[in-house]
Parts: C-alpha cells; structure tokens; sequence
C-alpha cells in the first residue's frame, strides 16, 4: 500500500471567488506512521480526507496526483471509492458523540461495516462485532454491542469508532483528532490502543494532531502544515531541528520540565509563511 | 454621499456606529434575499397586491355593488375586464376590493395576535414555574382544536361577519407565536448579556421589554409572514362557508361560494377569486421562505 | 389551515436538532395523562362556553317559535338553563361522560347517532389522503434534500409552498370542472353513484370497506372511484407539510458528523440516505404526519363540502348553516378530541421507538 499525493488543491466557493484552503501539499506514504500537524484551518483535515475522497459537497479537489495503492482516487468511480472506503482505509473522526450514528446500536454500527465489505449472515457479523469490541479491549462487548451511542462514554465510543474501522481490515488507518473530546487520562489509553492495533495488524497510519510533542513520541514522520501548506516535514526523532520558523515557534511556546525558561515564548506569524 | 461610497459605508468590515452597523447588516440581508428569485416574486406580488388594495378606487371605474342583471355573467370583455357576477358586478372591481378585505382582515389579525403571543411567550419564559405552566397550558387548549374549526364554532357563537371572523381567527392563531416567544425566550434567558443587566439592577419588566422581546422579533417576522397565508386561508375557507364576510360584500371566499353553482358554465366566474386567494397565498409564503433564510439562517 | 414551521422549541445540539424540534412543536406540553386530561378539560370548558355565548335560545331552537310560555319554562327547567353557570357546565360534562352530547334539532337524532354515521365517511376519506401524503411526501422530501439546491429541489419547493397556498375548496372547484365536466374521466360528488346507493348493510360506514366486506365489487369499484379525488386533493395539503418537513429534518440529518462516518465505511449512498439519514427522523416524522392527519380533518370540513362527502365535516357545515348548535358543538368537539388523541399518540410513538428518549 503506498499514497502518493502530489500538489494537493482544495477549494471551496466563495462570493469573492475560490477560496483555497489547501494549496499544494505533496507527501507519499508508505506502511508507516505520518503525523499531520498544524492549527484549525491549516487544511490538515482535508488533505488526509482527501485521500478517500470524503470532502464537503462543495469542495474543488484538484491534484497533480492522488493515488491510493495505485488506484487514482481523483477518477475513480463511485464503486471503486467505496471499496476503498472503510474497506482499505478507515477514518477515525474526532468526536464519537457526533460521529456515531444515535439511532443505531454500536454493534449493529460495527457489524454494518463489517457485512459491506465482508458479506457474510448477520449472525456472522453480529459475532465479528462483538470480537472486534474485545479486540478494542471493551470488557463485555456482548452488552456493549447492544448499547446506544448515548449510553456509551467518550472513551468506549472512540473504541466503538475505531472497532467499526477496523472491521473489514484495512491498510490505513486515518485518525483525525481522535483524542481530543476524550478527558486526558482517557487520551492515552486511546493512543495506546491505537499505536497496539496498527502494530499488531501492520496497518499505516496517518495521525492528524495539533499536539507536537505528542505526535513526536508516536509516530515516524511529521508534517507541518500551515495555511494550507506543508511548511515542514521531518522524521518525528529529529523535529527538535526543525529548520521552519512555525514550527520552532510553536515548539519554544511550550513549557518544558527539563529547562528553565523564565518566560514562554508567543508565536509571532509572518505573513510570507502563508504567500510562500 | 454617492452611490458608491453609500455602498462602501453600508458593507465595511469596521462600522464607526451601531447604527451603521444595524443598517450594513439589514443591506446584507436585502443582497442575500435578492438572490433568492422565487423570493423576490413574492415580494413583488404582496407589493402589487397592497397597491392594488389601497388604490382600488383609483384603478377600478365601477362600483362594486353596482347591479346590472341584465348584463349577469358576462365573459371578459373591453369593458368588463374579468367579466361580471351572478348579479351583473363587475368581476375586475369586485376582486381588487376583495383585496381590501382580505389584506384587511390579516392585518387586523396581526396586530390583534403578534403582541398576544409575544407577551405571553416571554412572560412565560422568563418567569418560568407555575406561570409558565398555567400560560402554556392554556395555548395548549388552544392548539388542540384545528384552526378553521375553532373559528366556525366561535363565528357561529358570535355573529358571522368579518369582525367576528377577524376575533375568530385571532383567537385561534396566538398560540404559535407564544410558543414560539417562549422558546426564544429561554434560550435567550440564561445568556450571559441578561445575567449582567440582571447584575445592573434591571428589573424583570425592564429585561423582558427591553433586552428579550426586541429578540424574538426577527423569528416572529418570518413566522407572521409565513401565518399571513394561513389567515388567508381560513378567511376564505370561513368566506367559502358562509361564515366569513357576508354578501354583499366583495370578499373572494364568499364570492366563490356565491358563484360556485356557475362552474359548470361560466367556470372563470367562481374560478377568478379562487386563484387570487391563491396568488395571495403563495406569495406570502415565498416572501416569508425568503425572509427565513435571511433572518433566521440557523433555521435554514 | 393549520400552519406548520419548524422552530417552535429550544435548539438541541446536533444532529437531531430540528428533528426534536418537530417533535416538540406537537407534543410539547402534553406531559403526560394528566397534561392530556387537563386539555380534553380545556377543550370542553372552550366549547361549553362558546354554546353558552350563542346568540339563539336553546330553547325556543327546541320548542319552536310559538311554543306556549309554559312548555317554554319546562323545556328550560329541563336544561337546567336557569341554574348557575358553573352547575350548568357540571351538568354538561356529566351528560358527555354517558355519551350525551344533545339532540340535534336538524335530524331530531342525538348528537352522539349522528356523528357515529358520519365520522366513518371522514375517517376513510383522511386515511386515504394521508397514506397518499406520506407515500408520496416522504420520498420526495427525502430526495429533495440529498439533492439540495438542484433543480429538482427548487421544484419540490414550489410544489409544496403551492399546496400550502391553493385553498382545498378552489382545487376541488377546479378539480371537479376540469376531470368531470370538461372531460368526463372523474366520476362527480358524493361517496358513490346514486344507482349504487344503499346496496351494501352498513357495518363499518366506511363505503370500500363495507362494500369489500359484502363482496359486491361493482360498488367497491365505484366507491374507490368517488373517493380517487377528494382524497387526492386532501392529500396534496399535507403532502406539502409533509415533503417540506421531511427535507428540513433530512438536511439537518445529512449535516451529521455520524453521515460521515457512514461515508467512511464505504455505504452505498442509498444506505446511507435511507439508513442513517432517515433512520435518524423517521420517529420525529411520525409526530408531522400525525399532525398532518389532523390537519386533514379541517380540509376535510371544504373538501366534503364541495364533493358533498357525507363526512363529519359536512355535517358540520349543514349545521352551522342551519344553527344547529348541539351539532355543532358536539362535532367541533370531537374533532378536537380526536386531535389531541392523535398528540398522544405521536407522543407515545416517540417515547417507545427513539432509542435517544429512553
């Protein structure tokens, strides 16, 4: 499985003409663990929904070349999107109080997921539900399948959500913000869990963060974006010399218990970072 | 000021006042409701239809309770444009008085029902417990019966005629609009502004007249605009059924019902006030589907 | 008419929002049995006072203009007229507990015969028009909002703001004019040919049924006949309610964060239209079209009128007409009834199918 995508244009409508909020971001991606990082707004969101072409009505895509596994996703039909939706590549959205659907089961959400691309009875799906919950380390997947989004926790929904993505098997895993509406000591077990399955099942994963240090620790790669660019990209272990002012900025504006610092450093934008 | 910089003054990102701002934000929404052409369509129509109302006696040259029985039912012709009725009126003078009657009654409507329903819905709201319980309790009553048959079995007690249609209908249309102040009014309630008038000392009079009714009233528009072609509605459907305004009075609901034997043959005579009622209708509707997407974008 | 928007309550957070909203606008208030008792109590005391208010004298509408003074005083004794207005309100309700809503001075029938003879008409006429309303309704505002802002959506939205804006009696006028005078292919007025009448022993009072009943089809076939178009013009009102309601949820649905999600794991769009998309106001909708059925019962009130429908609603037009109060009263008093059973029930619907209230 490899992504190639090359000078990445998104753009939405505006009475004043396009508006471009991604504006030729290229990467490739291989059987690894890439961080996108950048602030709201950045385009991070929609460069990694890109990939499985899972953008707004309104958006213009356009691109010199979006390939998922060989596969042009900028031409491919509906079908050939499907299959590659949920069954190559899941996407683990930021908020499971939002991204489940409230008037389904959990494991009726899962077993959906898992008879698309599998087929199969819905006993057998129903039975591959209640296996995936355990694999997420929910302890009784059996009375969890038949519970309500609402009746879920943020944390067993984020497990829920990434049990359903995980359902038919896929290479890539995109997770997008997927600790941030979790309470903090929640966040961890759920990176775990994730950093364990995309091991465990050798799958890629593209992790969007706003989080630096943390995306640092977790993966082997690191994009930064900014205002719809890639202002810097570098392995993960050598982001401490990162040569773009953004990203120094937004490093020296973080405390750190090893070091004195008297005063934390404030992020000064220049406005070229944006026009280069 | 030219042209030019009016627009400039109505559209800067910095007003110097509120008043610049309240007009620059009134200017954008007249662009957005520009767009909108079925809209614009409606506007037009209502405008058309308040002339035609107010100028009746300007742009008619009969009268329209002049008989003439030996000229009854006539089709179109130069002199009488949409023809005559069962007693000879001429159809053209007839309808635009209608309107008068119409646009009359909704506005009486109107007045009576919108300032009802706003007081009700805030006090309501605002003081909550058992005043709210009694209040809505008591529009619930109201909403429990169909409108039109509400406003029979009132017109039927008091006496059929266009005030007592009017009171009828009024009686039956505040409910909604408490309802709806109402709502509005406890969103807007627990809103940090009103904790720090509360602080100043406001009273609750003060905070509701002031700071929580001027609120409501851009929902309440949209909702008075898109309620003006239901009280059409069963003003002509009370019209239709004899309880409405009475002959000889030119009302469309009452001339289609005094006419309706005629379709058969002279099918346009009963057929003419059916479709202003219509047009009237509709193009209150499309004005107020425009003026909600313009005032109310949240909900769309 | 009954009109119908979607922002009578407080905004919920997504993505149910306005489907809740459609759901409060209805049921809003009816907390419960006691909030239903206490409206059906409104609802008599409303109707008790409007006969009270009636510029005719009970009396003399029984008796007669020329009744001597003493039947007068006896019949009025009777009526309990000259007792204090709140023993006359207790004597009303008790009356209407045992069934007793008056005589009706028209038929000489009491109230209560007259109305279980022409209600049925009523009920299969706005059966009819609602599963019309909702077949139809549903799916086009279904696909008018997975299609927003094209052209088929524009012509849903004027289809449904003209259903909310021609009067039912002008279509039916129109109706009757163009299908059965100018070309013949729509039988005229009424519930079924005059040939036809009487031929088949009331069981239901509902013509097709009791003609499939009986087994005579010819009068089944005429009766289905007579009803194709008064029920199609009752059901265009709501199917505009409908449709426009059902488009508003849809897009709200379809704004979802979980729809997405559904995307993500590579749905059919139909799935994901029908399965999570509607799925997710399918039990909000239930509370439209309940009100939508009872807002067919003041169509119905026209429509009868002018297809001389032997419905409730022409009952009550005939009364009015002829100042019937008993009938009047009684009929406005059943229709608001049964609009408030149909409440209940919407609220009941809600409480036991959406996972979210449990």
């Amino acid at each position: 499985m490899e992504v190639v995508v090359q000078n990445l244009r998104i753009a939405f409508p505006s009475p004043s003409g396009p508006l471009e909020a991604v504006r030729g971001v290229s990467f490739t991606l291989g059987q690894e663990k890439l961080a996108i990082v950048g602030e709201s707004g950045s385009g991070k969101s929609l460069t990694a929904r890109a990939i499985m072409r899972l953008l707004p009505r309104a958006a213009m895509l356009s691109a010199d070349a979006l390939r998922f596994d060989g596969i042009d996703v900028l031409n491919a039909d509906e079908n050939a999107m499907r299959r590659i939706r949920g069954g190559r590549a899941g996407l683990v959205m930021q908020d499971p109080k939002y991204s489940l659907n409230p008037v389904m089961t959990a494991g009726a959400q899962i077993a959906e997921a898992w008879r698309a691309h599998r087929g199969g009875t819905r006993r057998q799906a129903r039975e591959a539900a209640v296996d995936l919950l355990a694999q997420v380390q929910i302890r009784d997947p059996g009375a969890v399948a038949d519970r309500y989004p609402h009746q879920l926790s943020g944390g067993m929904g984020q497990r829920v959500m990434i049990a359903m993505m995980l359902a038919p098997d896929p290479e890539l895993l995109i997770a997008d913000e997927p600790t941030s509406a979790l309470d903090a000591t929640v966040q961890a077990e759920i990176l775990r869990l994730i950093e364990d399955l995309v091991q465990r099942r050798g799958m890629g994963l593209i992790l969007i963060s706003h989080d630096l240090p943390l995306v640092s620790h977790f993966c082997d790669r690191v994009l930064v974006m900014y205002a719809g660019r890639v202002v810097e990209e570098c392995r993960a272990g050598e982001l401490a010399r990162a040569q773009h002012p953004y990203t120094r900025g937004l490093l020296e504006c973080l405390p750190i218990l090893s070091e004195k610092r008297r005063r934390l450093a404030v992020l000064r934008r220049d406005p070229s970072w944006a026009a280069a | 000021m030219t042209a030019l910089s009016r627009r400039e003054w109505l559209l800067t990102e910095a007003p110097e006042s509120r008043r610049q701002a309240a007009w620059g934000r009134a200017y954008r929404g007249w662009l957005q409701f520009r767009r909108n052409k079925l809209a614009m369509a409606g506007l037009v129509t209502v405008i058309v239809l308040v002339l035609a109302a107010v100028f009746a006696p300007l742009l008619t040259l009969q009268d329209p309770s002049t008989q003439d029985l030996a000229g009854r039912l006539a089709p179109p012709s130069a002199q009488h444009w949409l023809g005559t009725d069962e007693l000879g009126r001429d159809l053209y003078t007839r309808l635009l008085y209608g309107g008068r009657v119409t646009l009359g009654m909704v506005i009486a409507v109107v007045v009576l029902v919108a300032p009802v329903g706003l007081a009700v819905g805030t006090v309501a709201g605002y003081a909550g417990g058992l005043a709210d319980r009694v209040l809505m309790r008591v529009t619930d009553i109201f909403l429990a019966f169909p409108r039109l048959i509400l406003a029979l079995a009132f017109v039927a007690a008091l006496k059929p005629g266009v005030s007592s249609a009017v009171f009828a209908i009024a009686l039956t249309a505040w409910p909604p609009y408490a309802r709806l102040a109402r709502a509005e009014t406890l969103t807007i309630r627990n809103a940090d502004f009103i904790s720090a008038v509360r602080l100043t000392g406001a009273s609750a009079g003060r905070i509701v007249l002031r700071h929580i009714a001027p609120l409501c009233v851009s929902s309440l528009i949209v909702r008075v605009t898109l309620d003006m072609s239901g009280i059409i509605l069963t003003a002509a459907g009370l019209g239709f059924l004899g309880m409405g305004a009475q002959p000889p009075m030119p009302e469309w609901g009452t001339m289609i019902a005094a006419t309706r034997g005629f379709i058969l043959q002279q099918w346009w005579v009963p057929t003419i006030p059916g479709l202003a009622i219509f047009a009237a209708s509709l193009a209150f509707n499309l004005l107020g589907d425009g003026l909600r997407d313009v005032l109310d974008p949240k909900r769309g | 008419m009954t009109a119908v928007s979607e922002d009578t309550s407080v905004r919920r957070a997504p993505p149910s929002g306005r489907a809740r909203r459609g759901f409060r606008l209805f049921g809003a208030g009816l907390g419960g049995l006691g909030g239903v008792i206490a409206t059906l109590f409104g609802l008599i005391l409303v109707t008790f006072l409007i006969g009270r208010a009636m510029p005719i004298d009970p009396v003399i509408a029984i008796v007669g203009d020329h009744a001597p003074p003493d039947v007068i005083a006896h019949v009025r004794d009777q009526l309990g007229l000259d007792k204090p207005l709140y023993v006359q309100f207790a004597i009303y309700v008790r009356d209407l507990l045992s069934g007793d809503l008056g005589r009706s001075v028209m038929t000489s029938q009491p109230v209560t015969a007259d109305i279980g003879r022409y209600f049925p008409a009523t009920l299969e006429l706005a059966t009819v028009a609602i599963i019309i309303a909702v077949v139809l309704g549903i799916p086009l505002g279904v696909v008018a909002a997975a299609r927003e802002g094209s052209r088929f959506d524009h012509a849903v939205r004027v289809l449904s703001l003209a259903g909310q804006s021609i009067p039912v009696f002008v279509l039916g006028l129109l109706a009757l004019l163009i299908f059965y005078v100018k070309l013949g292919i729509a039988p005229g007025t009424g519930q079924v040919d005059v040939a036809y009448e009487g031929m088949v022993p009331d069981v239901t009072g509902m013509l097709v049924v009791d003609s499939a009943l009986a087994g005579n089809w010819d009068v089944f076939q005429d009766a289905l006949w007579h009803l194709a178009m008064p029920s199609l013009i009752l059901a265009y009102f709501s199917l505009s309610i409908i449709a426009r309601m059902t488009r508003a949820f849809m897009l709200d649905a379809l704004a979802g964060e979980f729809i997405v999600t559904a995307r993500a794991k590579g749905l059919s769009g139909m799935r994901i239209l029908w399965r999570h998309g509607f799925g997710n106001i399918a039990v909000p909708l239930i509370t439209i079209v309940a009100l939508a059925y009872a807002g067919l019962l003041e169509g119905a009130v026209l429509t009868e009128t002018v297809f001389s429908w032997p419905g409730i609603g022409l009952y009550l037009t005939v009364s009015l007409l002829n100042a019937d109060m008993n009938a009047v009263l009684g009929a406005t008093l059943v229709i608001g009834c049964v609009y408030v059973g149909l409440n209940l029930l919407a609220d009941l619907a809600y409480r036991l199918l959406d996972p979210r209230v449990k």
